[in-house]
């Protein structure tokens, strides 16, 4: 029954393991993927068709709704692999293409134009419309949706507003108004209030964002193959986009033919259109596409009554790829308006709070925060924003001829690796001289802000200095601790080209400060800061003095949510811990009831011998037997003595008197009672084995004190006084063990051994170390303990200790026992007798010609022999009247012979 | 010399013709408050109180002597930790938790049995007779309440000396999150202890390690190092999902617990796979103990 229940217990646990412990489902086998080419129109103004590269992932089951996912600038469909399989996993038919002019496809890029990049992309919606695999809605009209970050998640959104059969979208990190995104004007006079979160200015021509515009132009350009009769450095550029940038960047300003260009790549002039449920996921890290494009989008878009849902996370051009929980997002939306799999997911609006605190890897310094709406749009509460004064009288600031050493905030392109650390750059990089500041009071309270901020900016000429008749400035929100150490908030500034009165008069215009979330802790304030560089912007080159001052102050948006954790209590570990705890209870009773059946069963014998040992062995593991066959008994009231040389197994067997080792064959019953690990029996046994084994940070009393209370029996059965009496510590009682002599820690060990008057007093070498008088005194301690009716068994291996101290002995040699009997039996052994004579040889003649002696045996200078009733004197007399000289005559040693033979074969090699 | 004082024989004699003596009860063996006292007096009990104790004042001495981060750079653990007592706390325990408080759970269940085998008084023990899973047992119960009592006194004097240094202000978690003080000191404690229920593992192994050598640093040091090496595997990304089944893997998630909203998904599972191993390590060192040849 035990062993059962022991099986079952291993195979629940098993189960558990297997069961809790299986991999997150990723049972799911690699999605069927094929590749092939599909060829489109080559759009309007060129001839033929280009062939797009494309890749078909296919779920486990077919027909279902499809999903187009667009890559990014610079990439190509395989990019966007790991996605595509994603979406697979989650059931869905994924189409992915390198776009027109990346990776393997043909054409040139039109910057997604609706003529050619989403024009393209229609083609492959018809092309989905004649797959078997996929959903259909009606004739030529597939279940699709579209996502993809960027460069693709602007295309998502494009198509959506071409293109009506387009069912759901998940742009990621996108623009809105692509002029706005690389000529971003953030100031502009008399701006109606903020409504949404992260609204922009949006105001005419911007100043030019050259650091990310040559990154974006790069990446198309290079590695470009350079084709006969076209510019080599266009790359695969179209005509017109080249020729807009190298425009763009040789003035830095934006000419009308650019801005049309470029509006028409923006979804901005579409977005009206979209009614497929939108998802927008925006960066909040990111000093391309910032939130603001998102908001722009949001507002658009939620303007037609389409259901719009929108989520900002801590990453983003300048910072990382969305996590498992924005993926996680994307795929619940696409589940439910294409599969129309799930509840509708919460239009709701979500946002991560980073606290900007490095704290190693594993720990998460990140919060996600929901509210139930994003407020400002259509049907939706109103934003809340914050007034706070700012102090600080108007400064003069100064832009440097070529607008050179300029301030460095942010770091385009390097990504996450290095682009978060910008922000912390900027303090360190910032150019004395080039920057106005001003500052709130300390927050009272812990305040996220959430979204863009708006501050109220003067500038004007200073009298005698030189400006050109446009000041071109870059506003930015910091938060500064009390120490004084600041932080860019987003790691981006908000530029503003403003033209400055002649007169000295200041202008007046509302700057939109960069959309951020950034937790500010209570004592710490805000500080904005008007500079006239940045190395990220084609800033001003003319050498200029303004002077710049705010009014009114600066406004703060804050969107009121709960934190959410990403995990609530996971199931299965919570139950896998009751079942732990289950296991661990059951394995705990089973135990119990196990020992209370082995104590129950033992009944005591009242005349049993103290100790009786049969056919005892141990063979340890390696194969040495120590102990072979050991068998003897020791009655109520001896003195026994085990002799034996060293390596006789003396110690072994002690060792299993005191259920230390486990015999491999035999029994051990002490008076009556098997003698095994833990045996109640063992608290009538006292033992002193194999030297003393103390605390040794402890005193000598102390360590009786507590060994005696680790007996867990009544302290007036110790006999604590006398045990200390046989000690004979005196002081030393009280020092600590460790600076006993050895002798000292021998003596304490048998008092030990002594507490509480055991029954049976088993004693290994109790004389090692004792000097003669204390080895005296301990035969006398030894005899009155015995005699007093209790039993005493010694070991020893030394003949005349046993001889003086033992009532009976039990000799042993090689795991065996020898000889057994009284000391005086066998010391006396019967009528022998030993002569020393000087002429053994002679003796032995006289000996063996008397009647009845037998056994004469030749021994060196000595004569043995069995007398046999014969006095000894007779013996003598017929020895001296034959002329022998007798040294001595006595019993025969027989022990001794029998000992010393042993320890001498011992001693051989 | 003291040691040749005579041996006094006694009345050892008349005393031993008395009844037998019939005290014994199993279940009285090796009492809790007899094991906390042979414990309580070991240096090295006093030595860790001690040590865990002054921690926090070598941390605020060392934050004092050091120069403040250079305005501008990244804000990290050490410049939070000077915000408030709880911060201070918090970088208390993190500093100590994947190192200093495994070594602290390591030495108290790997020298419990290992010493007492080492200073030979194991055997006298086992010979009272203790039975060997209650002496398992009863060990392990004063060695988890020194270490839960050392796991608990580092954040109380963290926070004593923190609030001392730095006033009681906010809790301002990894994740920018505010937590009133004394909701900070809740969060804290339960961090503490759910630090010492994901090192019951450690206890486990360290338990295994003890009551099969005789050297005490053998099963402190090998416990420390199977800390180690899953710390070390779990620093290799390449192996995925296999990282979540160490025990070692989600030994920082009480940070879940400084914030608004506690984060139990973490947590859990910490818990979950610490008990784990913690049952089976441990069902293992009672199983050996029970069948094992005491030699030394």
């Amino acid at each position: 029954m035990h062993g059962l229940l022991r099986r079952s217990l291993a195979l629940a646990l098993a189960l558990a393991t297997a069961v809790l412990f299986a991999a997150p489902a990723n049972a799911a086998t690699a999605p069927a993927v094929q590749e092939q080419r599909i060829d489109v129109p080559a759009g309007p103004g060129l001839a033929g068709t280009i062939s797009l590269d494309t890749s078909l992932y296919l779920p486990a089951v077919t027909p279902a709704p499809a999903v187009l996912v667009a890559h990014g600038f610079g990439g190509s469909k395989a990019s966007v692999d790991a996605d595509a399989k994603d979406l697979a996993a989650r059931g869905f038919v994924v189409l992915t293409w390198s776009a027109r002019g990346f990776g393997k496809s043909g054409g040139q890029i039109a910057l997604d134009s609706p003529d050619y990049e989403v024009a393209d992309a229609s083609r492959l919606v018809d092309w989905l419309a004649t797959r078997p695999e996929v959903q259909q809605d009606g004739p030529g009209d597939p279940r699709v949706g579209v996502t993809g970050g960027s460069y693709g998640g602007a295309l998502s959104l494009l198509l959506a507003g071409y293109d009506k059969r387009i069912d759901a979208i998940a742009p990621v990190i996108t623009w809105n108004d692509l002029n706005q995104a690389l000529f971003p004007e953030t100031a502009a006079a008399g701006v109606p209030p903020q409504t949404t979160p992260a609204a922009g200015a949006f105001a005419p021509d911007g100043v030019f964002k050259r650091g990310w515009a040559g990154i974006f132009f790069s990446a198309g350009a290079s590695p470009g193959p350079a084709q006969p009769g076209t510019n080599a450095t266009c790359g695969r550029f179209t005509a017109q986009v080249c020729a807009a940038y190298t425009e763009a960047a040789t003035t830095g300003r934006l000419s009308p033919a650019t801005a049309a260009l470029l509006e028409r790549s923006s979804p901005a002039t579409v977005t009206n259109r979209i009614t497929a449920p939108t998802l927008l996921v925006q960066g909040e890290t990111d000093t391309l596409f910032g939130l603001d494009q998102a908001d722009a989008n949001a507002r658009q878009i939620a303007a037609n009554g389409t259901p719009v849902k929108v989520m900002w996370y801590s990453g983003g051009h300048d910072g990382g790829a969305p996590d498992q929980g924005v993926r996680d997002a994307i795929g619940a939306w696409l589940d439910h308006y294409l599969a129309r799999k799930g509840d509708a997911p919460a239009t709701g609006f979500s946002y991560a709070v980073s606290s900007g605190i490095r704290a190693g890897a594993t720990v998460a310094n990140s919060r996600t925060v929901q509210a139930p709406t994003y407020p400002g749009l259509s049907g939706t509460a109103p934003l809340t924003t914050r007034q706070l004064s700012l102090t600080g009288d108007a400064q003069t600031v100064v832009t440097p001829a070529g607008g050179n050493p300029a301030a460095i905030t942010s770091l385009p392109g390097l990504g996450s690796a290095l682009g978060a650390v910008g922000g912390r750059l900027s303090a360190a990089t910032a150019v004395p001289g080039q920057s106005a500041q001003f500052r709130t009071a300390a927050f009272a309270d812990p305040t996220t802000l959430t979204g863009a901020p708006r501050v109220t900016v003067t500038v004007s000429r200073v009298p005698g200095q030189p400006g050109p008749a446009e000041a071109i400035l870059f506003a930015s929100t910091s938060e500064l601790a009390a120490d004084g150490s600041r932080t860019l908030l987003g790691s981006s500034v908000a530029p503003f080209r403003v033209a400055v009165p002649a007169d000295g008069s200041p202008v007046t215009v509302t700057v939109t400060l960069p959309g951020v979330v950034a937790p500010i802790e209570a004592g710490h304030s805000l500080a904005v800061s008007v500079a006239t560089t940045d190395q990220a912007y084609a800033g001003g080159t003319e050498p200029a003095v303004w002077r710049v001052g705010v009014t009114g102050g600066l406004t703060i948006p804050t969107v009121a949510g709960q934190a959410v954790s990403a995990n609530t209590v996971p199931l299965g570990p919570a139950i896998g811990i009751g079942v732990v705890l289950l296991i661990a209870l059951a394995l705990w009773v089973g135990a119990r009831l196990r020992r209370r059946r082995l104590t129950t069963n033992a009944v005591a014998d009242p005349d049993a011998p103290p100790l009786e040992i049969r056919d005892l062995a141990k063979t340890y593991k390696g194969g040495f037997s120590a102990v072979r066959g050991v068998s003897f008994t020791v009655a109520q009231g001896m003195v026994l003595g085990l002799l034996g040389p060293n390596g006789a197994g003396k110690t072994t067997v002690l060792r299993m008197l005191m259920g230390l080792t486990r015999p491999t064959a035999g029994s051990i019953t002490a008076f009556g009672l098997p003698v095994a690990a833990g045996a109640p029996v063992l608290a009538r046994i006292g033992a002193f084995v194999e030297g003393p084994g103390f605390l040794p940070h402890l005193s000598g009393a102390e360590n009786l004190r507590l060994y005696w209370a680790a007996t867990g029996r009544p302290t007036a059965e110790a006999h604590l006084a006398e045990a200390l009496e046989i000690a004979g510590l005196g002081a030393s009682i009280d020092r600590r063990v460790g600076a006993y002599s050895q002798g000292m820690r021998q003596r304490l060990a048998i008092a030990q051994a002594m507490l509480g008057l055991p029954e049976l007093l088993v004693l290994d070498e109790p004389t090692n170390g004792l000097d003669p008088p204390q080895i005296h005194a301990m035969r006398e301690v030894l005899h009155r303990y015995a005699a007093g009716g209790r039993t005493v068994l010694v070991s020893s291996h030394l003949l005349s200790e046993v001889e003086q101290t033992c009532t009976h002995v039990v000799v042993m040699h090689r795991g065996l026992v020898v000889a057994d009997g009284t000391v005086d039996d066998i010391i006396a052994g019967g009528g022998a007798a030993t002569f020393t004579v000087d002429a053994p040889e002679r003796a032995a003649g006289v000996l063996g010609g008397l009647t009845g002696v037998h056994a004469v045996q030749v021994d060196g200078g000595a004569v043995h022999a069995e007398l046999n009733g014969t006095p000894r004197a007779s013996a003598v007399r017929a020895l001296v009247t034959a002329g022998v000289d007798v040294a001595s005559a006595g019993p025969r040693r027989r022990l001794e012979d029998a000992f010393l033979q042993l320890v001498g074969e011992d001693t051989e090699p | 010399m003291i040691d040749d004082a005579p041996t006094h024989t006694g009345t050892v004699g008349e005393l031993a013709a008395g009844p037998p003596p019939t005290g014994y009860r199993p279940g009285r063996t090796l009492p809790l408050r007899v094991e906390l006292a042979r414990q309580l007096k070991r240096r090295r009990t006093q030595v860790t109180f001690g040590l865990v104790t002054v921690l926090p004042i070598i941390l605020w001495v060392a934050f004092s002597l050091a120069a403040s981060s250079p305005p501008g750079s990244a804000t990290n653990l050490v410049d939070l930790a000077k915000g408030s007592g709880g911060n201070f706390a918090v970088f208390a325990l993190f500093a100590s938790a994947s190192f200093l408080l495994v070594v602290v759970v390591a030495l108290f269940f790997g020298d419990t049995v290992a010493s007492e085998a080492s200073w030979s008084s194991l055997r006298y023990l086992l010979a009272a007779p203790v039975p060997r899973a209650r002496l398992v047992r009863q060990k392990a119960i004063i060695a988890a309440l020194l270490s839960v009592g050392a796991l608990l006194l580092l954040p109380v004097v963290s926070l004593v000396v923190g609030s001392l240094a730095y006033g009681t202000g906010d809790l301002v978690s990894i994740t920018g999150e505010s937590l009133p003080f004394w909701t900070g000191v809740g969060r804290i404690l339960l961090a503490a202890l759910y630090i010492a229920v994901n090192l019951s593992w450690v206890a486990a192994v360290a338990m295994l390690l003890s009551v099969s050598t005789d050297a005490p640093l053998g099963a402190v040091g090998g416990a420390v190092m199977a800390s180690i090496v899953s710390q070390i595997l779990d620093q290799i990304t390449a192996l995925e999902d296999l990282r979540n089944y160490l025990p070692t893997h989600y030994g920082t998630a009480w940070f879940g617990l400084l914030s608004g909203q506690v984060d139990w998904g973490d947590i859990t599972r910490g818990v979950f796979g610490s008990l784990m191993w913690a049952l089976v390590l441990g069902a293992l060192a009672i199983w050996r103990f029970e069948r094992k040849d005491i030699t030394s």
